[in-house]
């Protein structure tokens, strides 16, 4: 839609964006990580649909329906990785995993 | 539609700052999924109603489940119960629900404006997407399916509990 200009959507995306890198950065326990990284994906995301409606083409909405895609196997193959940490350390801290060996 | 957006963008920062500000998993849960109800009003209103509904169905259906499975298998013991009994205080709920009536006020002046047409003049319909999606993306659909089978088949292997070494070492 015309209305909203393209600037504004971009600066949501880039806010939600930083939001998430904020989170990534700040927070040890893995669970809030990989919230984080959602919430990354999922603006970039946003920038994708946002300049498919300013050219009113559907090629942004392909492009995050890719997204969607890794974005369900990343957090699949993330979420079976912190069980593994879990059962090893019987801790949440991303730190533990520094001391993994092999 | 342009109040709309505003409102909808205003709802989605805030309820992601408190996402990577809240120290109990499940809030933070509660409001990452607030966060992507109204990044999917953005999409509607920005005029793509087909990611809207993908947004909602997947990322706040399917993923969040995900996360909610997680942390029950990961939260057994004795603990629980009291755990339950904390989280259902209202000062856990009242949050995502005063951001969540918010969305779904904007929602139904949506609907009320628009007078029972839901995509807007300049939106790409569900139609064309489907036709970029299988016609010149038809090699990124199946490297998605490539991509989805890789993650079923790592997270199948790393879920399971007798990893590779503890079955040698068991000598089962």
């Amino acid at each position: 839609m015309a209305s909203v200009p393209m600037e504004h959507g971009l600066m949501l995306a880039g806010i939600l964006f930083a939001l998430g890198l904020v989170g990534v950065l700040v927070r040890r326990n893995v669970i809030f990580v990989l919230l984080a990284i959602e919430i990354m994906l999922n603006a970039a995301g946003l920038a994708f649909v946002v300049a498919g409606s300013r050219w009113e083409q559907p090629d942004g909405q392909v492009m995050f329906m890719f997204v969607l895609t890794m974005a369900a196997a990343e957090v699949s193959v993330g979420l079976a990785l912190v069980l593994q940490l879990y059962h090893h350390f019987r801790t949440l801290d991303v730190d533990a995993a520094s001391k993994m060996r092999g | 539609m342009n109040v709309a957006f505003y409102l909808a963008a205003a709802v989605a920062v805030a309820s992601t700052a408190m996402v990577i500000t809240r120290l109990n998993a499940v809030h933070a849960l509660l409001y990452l999924i607030v966060s992507l109800l109204s990044v999917a009003l953005v999409f509607f209103t920005l005029g793509a109603p087909f990611v809207a509904a993908l947004e909602v169905i997947i990322y706040a259906g399917a993923i969040m489940v995900l996360f909610v499975f997680v942390m029950m298998m990961l939260n057994l013991g004795p603990q629980t119960t009291e755990q339950e009994r904390q989280w259902l205080s209202p000062k856990a709920w009242s949050g995502p629900t005063i951001l969540v009536a918010v969305l779904l006020a904007e929602l139904v002046y949506v609907l009320a404006q628009e007078g029972g047409q839901l995509t807007s003049a300049g939106s790409v319909s569900p139609k064309e997407v489907g036709i970029a999606l299988f016609g010149p993306y038809l090699l990124g659909v199946e490297l998605a399916s490539m991509v989805l089978l890789a993650g079923l088949v790592g997270a199948y292997h790393l879920g399971r509990r007798d990893g590779p070494e503890e079955q040698r070492k068991g000598g089962r």
